[in-house]
């Protein structure tokens, strides 16, 4: 993208299945752009740029799901080109709203898992980067927060450590001194089992947290389950709350099958 | 001469556009023997996921379709469903999902006229090269945006995929004081605005006029956001119930996305164009004084123009922002209540991109029988083609580099938004199923 970028770390952003939310995210951060554009060479980005530099990449940063045999094979290669991959948002980290296909017609699902290679599976499945090539970070969030991707490519370009937390988005309640929706009013609220990073934002709107940002390091989702019971909601209706944004990640999914089960 | 050259126009991947669209034109001689806006995105199947789904989830899961115009799927989710279930928001909640619709436009509009667009007419690969020589430019524009997503931020909790929305009203509402502490930035914004007609002014269009059929919303009172009947300037007049019995949709093969055309006529233009166009004369006087003063004038024929047409929306938007601000007094509730009912409702309403039709039919206990969504890409991608087919024959005398970026110039007059257009296969896919 710019002529001095000899000497600056190279970034490419590539697209999967996915509404663009996620990548959309870096031109939101409208107070940081062009400070990012000055210190590194966003070199591939068709969604901001005609100009489609070639690899290798010092960060490949990955949105969208595989849903295809072509993008199978397209993960592969931006995988070899980056040096570093992360995959951003809840499409590339657990399979996205876009995962809930991969119940229907579960038994032809099962058999065609077991008998066939993994590339044919993915026709029929919406999977994560991460089943496909090492990944090296994964921002949650559906969409992800822009503050957190930028201090993840900071600490990545820096070699330290992001600090990203991954409790749970209760923390984050108790330290915005949020009323707890669910004691005090009653609402069913994924917030315990949720991880942090959108600074409790349903909570604060007067909603239960929907669960966009994934399951929390260890959710306690067999606790969560009977709290929602408890508050009235039938099991179809416990089933659907894990089944949202990220359906696939296994934790969600384990706990929407339970509720099914019984 | 030689006039059975053949020349091809390809573009693997279409830059500056919201989705993975390529472009493949042939050209035998002087003759357009084949265009094709290839949208290869693949589906996502929501109509299929919303089926068994509450319709309260509706908003949060339809904003999904995309990452640049969330506002536009919940607030066409919404008011589809609201109809279905017979239910009436208050004024209050009906302002605030004006405003709510104008943090959209502003954040998106001038996304696309700085960011996506005028790097075509300036001459650069994108805005950040732009702005090695534009810097006051581009910092512009990115102030612009971000007042156009601080109003979409305080309303819906965030800038994409907000939370906010719901079937009734919000779940939470903005005080007064609130809204007033986006008045400054609003009234910079408005200036800003201006400046942007008149800027776009300045640069050069192709000359390209086409005999379009415009279709939009039209309201008696105001320029369309959620509310009208659906008009063209070929005699359509229909209430957005009837959307299904004049406009029918078919797949092309080079396609995941579906045509769509006006039953027994054809293609058609939604967007800035068309709403300009069809509304002009409920532009405020600021914006059709600075649309005049900048040469547009309805109707506009050339699609390349619509920069300018959208730099005039901004200046609507950031002055009805501000009219909504003075206006606003906080509802009793922020959402009525709304009970289970079995019903079919329909809505269409003004995505920055143009119109989106959504309808649901829902059962007695509120779930999703059947969805289908009907986003503005799909329907404008056989005008597009129709376009390019026009436009390339008057390039082939060009070369090759210059016609292709001059073909993605006219594409991206359209703003498309191929991550909408694509979810239209699910139908056909599941009816399978």
């Amino acid at each position: 993208m710019s002529s001095d970028s000899k000497h600056k770390p190279r970034i490419g952003v590539f697209k999967f299945a996915s509404c663009d939310g996620c990548q959309l995210s870096l031109l939101d951060a409208e107070d940081e752009l062009l400070a990012v554009a000055g210190a590194v060479d966003i070199a591939y980005f068709p969604e901001v740029s005609r100009a489609m530099g070639k690899g290798p990449y010092d960060i490949g940063l990955v949105e969208g799901s595989i849903t295809t045999h072509a993008d199978a094979q397209r993960i592969q290669e931006v995988r070899r080109q980056s040096k570093i991959l992360i995959t951003i948002g809840a499409c590339a980290t657990a399979g996205g709203i876009q995962a809930l296909r991969n119940w229907k017609d579960v038994d032809e699902f099962m058999r065609i898992v077991y008998a066939t290679p993994q590339f044919i599976s993915t026709l029929k499945l919406s999977s994560p980067i991460a089943e496909h090539v090492p990944v090296d970070f994964e921002l949650r969030g559906c969409p992800i927060n822009k503050h957190q991707l930028l201090e993840l490519i900071a600490a990545m370009l820096a070699g330290r450590k992001p600090s990203i937390p991954s409790y749970s988005v209760c923390i984050e309640c108790k330290r915005k001194e949020n009323v707890c929706i669910t004691v005090a009013r009653g609402i069913p609220c994924l917030g315990p089992v949720t991880q942090a990073g959108c600074g409790a934002l349903c909570p604060s709107y007067d909603r239960g947290c929907y669960g966009c940002y994934g399951p929390m390091e260890t959710p306690n989702t067999a606790s969560i389950t009977s709290q929602f019971r408890i508050l009235g909601q039938d099991d179809s209706q416990v089933a659907r709350a894990f089944r949202g944004f990220n359906a696939w990640a296994w934790q969600f999914r384990k706990a929407s099958e339970e509720c099914e089960r019984t | 001469m030689s006039g059975r050259a053949t020349k091809t126009i390809r573009v693997e991947t279409l830059a500056r556009v919201e989705g993975e669209g390529s472009l493949y034109i042939k050209l035998i001689g002087e003759r357009v023997a084949d265009v094709k806006l290839k949208i290869y995105e693949p589906p996502r199947f929501f109509e299929a996921f919303l089926r068994d789904r509450h319709f309260s989830e509706a908003p949060d899961i339809t904003a999904r379709i995309c990452g640049i115009c969330p506002v536009a799927y919940q607030m066409s989710a919404v008011h589809a469903i609201e109809r279905a279930l017979g239910v009436q928001i208050s004024p209050a909640v009906r302002l605030l999902r004006r405003l709510f619709y104008c943090g959209e436009w502003i954040e998106s509009h001038t996304l696309h006229i700085y960011m996506l667009h005028a790097p075509d007419f300036l001459g650069y690969a994108d805005a950040i090269a732009m702005a090695t020589d534009h810097r006051a430019i581009v910092e512009k524009a990115l102030r612009l945006k971000k007042t156009g997503n601080r109003i979409v931020q305080l309303l819906g909790g965030r800038e994409i995929h907000p939370i906010s929305a719901a079937v009734g009203g919000f779940y939470k509402v903005p005080t007064k004081q609130q809204l007033h502490d986006l008045f400054e930035d609003l009234k910079w914004a408005l200036e800003a605005s201006l400046e942007t007609v008149h800027w776009t002014a300045g640069l050069k269009f192709p000359k390209f006029e086409q005999d379009y059929e415009f279709v939009a919303l039209r309201h008696p009172d105001e320029y369309p956001f959620n509310e009208g009947r659906l008009v063209s300037n070929r005699g359509l007049d229909i209430d957005t119930a009837e959307y299904e019995d004049h406009f029918v949709e078919s797949q092309v093969k080079h396609s995941n996305a579906l045509h769509s055309v006006v039953r027994g006529r054809g293609s058609y233009l939604v967007g800035p164009l068309a709403r300009f166009n069809l509304n002009f004369d409920k532009l405020p006087e600021i914006a059709r004084e600075a649309a005049t003063d900048a040469g547009l004038r309805p109707p506009i024929n050339n699609v390349f123009r619509s920069i300018g047409v959208r730099a005039v929306e901004l200046v609507f938007a950031c002055n009805e922002a501000l009219r909504l601000i003075r206006e606003y007094e906080p509802p009793a509730a922020p959402r009525v209540d709304v009970r289970n009912r079995m019903g079919v409702g329909q809505a269409i309403t003004e995505a920055p991109r143009g119109i989106l039709y959504h309808r649901y039919a829902l059962d007695d206990n509120g779930m999703i029988l059947t969805a289908k969504i009907v986003p503005p890409t799909s329907q404008n991608q056989k005008r597009i083609e129709d376009d390019l087919r026009e436009y390339a024959a008057q390039l082939v005398a060009w070369p090759v580099e210059e016609a292709t970026l001059k073909c993605e110039q006219a594409i991206r007059s359209y703003d498309p938004c191929i991550s909408c257009a694509t979810h239209f296969l699910k139908l056909v896919v599941d009816e399978r199923g």
